[in-house]
């Protein structure tokens, strides 16, 4: 069965003034959508037809470049529309909270190297939070690479990942990735990202 | 010695509607100026605080390349856009680029496709290698083909913030508007 592009669970504009309606749009509707269509394309009538998207992005490096890029950007994207929410958790709590203050010392530690790792991520890419075992780790990857990338230099199960591709931020923030970081934070679903960290 | 963020070669407004003020504001007068500001910074202190730009794209790495080369792609890109292009090249650019591509079309036919399938952030180029000959590269985020031996002829930049504001996800009408303010003279020049 073909992949298909998931629904958003909130309306395009539910993350305003954080991020507007226009880019959430544009973002879900052109490039989600895109990206969605090119995996299928890229695998219809091949083997990995049929396959779930977490057992090909483990087995990427084995892939074309097409499925690489667009089975990235399908993964990230709705990774990406899930961790965020208008409401949900507005802080990380329970054993999310405490392996973050056993990973990184404290929350405001953890959120500036994590913005650290998003504001200088060179070119297109993310941002991660990545569990390891019963840990938490960050890295960032270039373009639509991701932590289940057998080939991803920092590897595990993302659990929060912010988008700096330019087309995330740019008709609200345009050069200003700095304030898209810092405003992505307002609408970070920790709930989701704890549901994620459980497994 | 430090670097400088070059003027634009054309008012502002001037590549309208193809290009907009306002994407030229941004792209200009920040992401410009930023590679440029922090080329300076980063060179301080380290072997490349003296050096000339081909020797930073050459030997650096790191934020210096990133920057550096930054620097010289957005000033070569820049430079070859016009309000009053010449719509087609001549002479032997002309003849080298029918020798090459069989026609103008087919050249614009290829770079076009080097330009849309560049994958994330990066640039389209028309090159030149030390026999003379010509082929299309892409590079990604702040490569260049200085650091590859090539002679650079001609550059579209495909990084989003070139286009975001005025198209959007259409990175091929980008590139089709591209053509129409793109300076066939500038890169006769070069060639």
């Amino acid at each position: 069965m073909a992949f298909e592009l998931q629904k958003l669970s909130y309306a395009f504009d539910a993350l305003e003034p954080y991020i507007d309606a226009q880019t959430m749009e544009i973002h879900h509707g052109k490039h989600h959508a895109a990206y969605t269509n090119n995996l299928n394309a890229a695998i219809q009538g091949t083997e990995t037809e049929g396959k779930t998207i977490e057992e090909i992005l483990s087995n990427i490096s084995a892939q074309p470049v097409a499925v690489r890029n667009n089975g990235g950007g399908f993964y990230n994207h709705n990774l990406y529309w899930e961790i965020m929410a208008p409401q949900g958790a507005k802080q990380p709590e329970g054993d999310l909270l405490k392996v973050l203050n056993e990973s990184f010392g404290s929350y405001q530690n953890f959120k500036e190297a994590f913005t650290k790792a998003a504001l200088t991520r060179f070119g297109s890419g993310w941002a991660w939070l990545v569990k390891q075992g019963d840990g938490l780790v960050i890295s960032s990857t270039p373009n639509q690479d991701n932590p289940l990338m057998d080939l991803a230099e920092v590897k595990g199960t993302p659990v929060l990942g912010v988008d700096v591709w330019e087309h995330a931020y740019y008709l609200k923030y345009q050069n200003r990735r700095p304030d898209y970081v810092e405003a992505f934070f307002n609408v970070v679903n920790w709930d989701e990202v704890a549901r994620r960290f459980k497994g | 010695m430090s670097f400088t963020l070059p003027a634009l070669p054309f008012a502002i407004d001037a590549l309208e509607p193809f290009i907009s003020a306002r994407t030229l504001e941004f792209h200009h007068g920040k992401h410009h100026q930023a590679y440029v500001t922090n080329l300076n910074n980063l060179v301080v202190g380290t072997e490349f605080e003296n050096a000339d730009m081909e020797t930073i794209i050459k030997k650096a790495d790191g934020g210096i390349f990133n920057n550096g080369a930054q620097v010289f792609n957005h000033t070569f890109y820049f430079e070859q856009l016009s309000a009053t292009p010449a719509t087609e090249p001549s002479g032997e650019l002309k003849a080298a680029i029918e020798s090459t591509f069989g026609t103008l079309d087919a050249f614009k036919e290829a770079f076009n496709k080097a330009a849309v399938t560049q994958f994330g952030s990066g640039w389209a180029w028309l090159v030149k290698d030390a026999a003379g000959k010509l082929s299309i590269v892409q590079t990604s985020n702040a490569g260049c083909p200085v650091r590859d031996g090539f002679t650079p002829l001609l550059t579209c930049d495909v990084w989003e913030h070139a286009y975001y504001l005025d198209k959007q996800n259409l990175r091929p009408a980008y590139v089709a508007d591209f053509w129409k303010v793109m300076d066939w003279k500038v890169v006769e020049g070069r060639f």
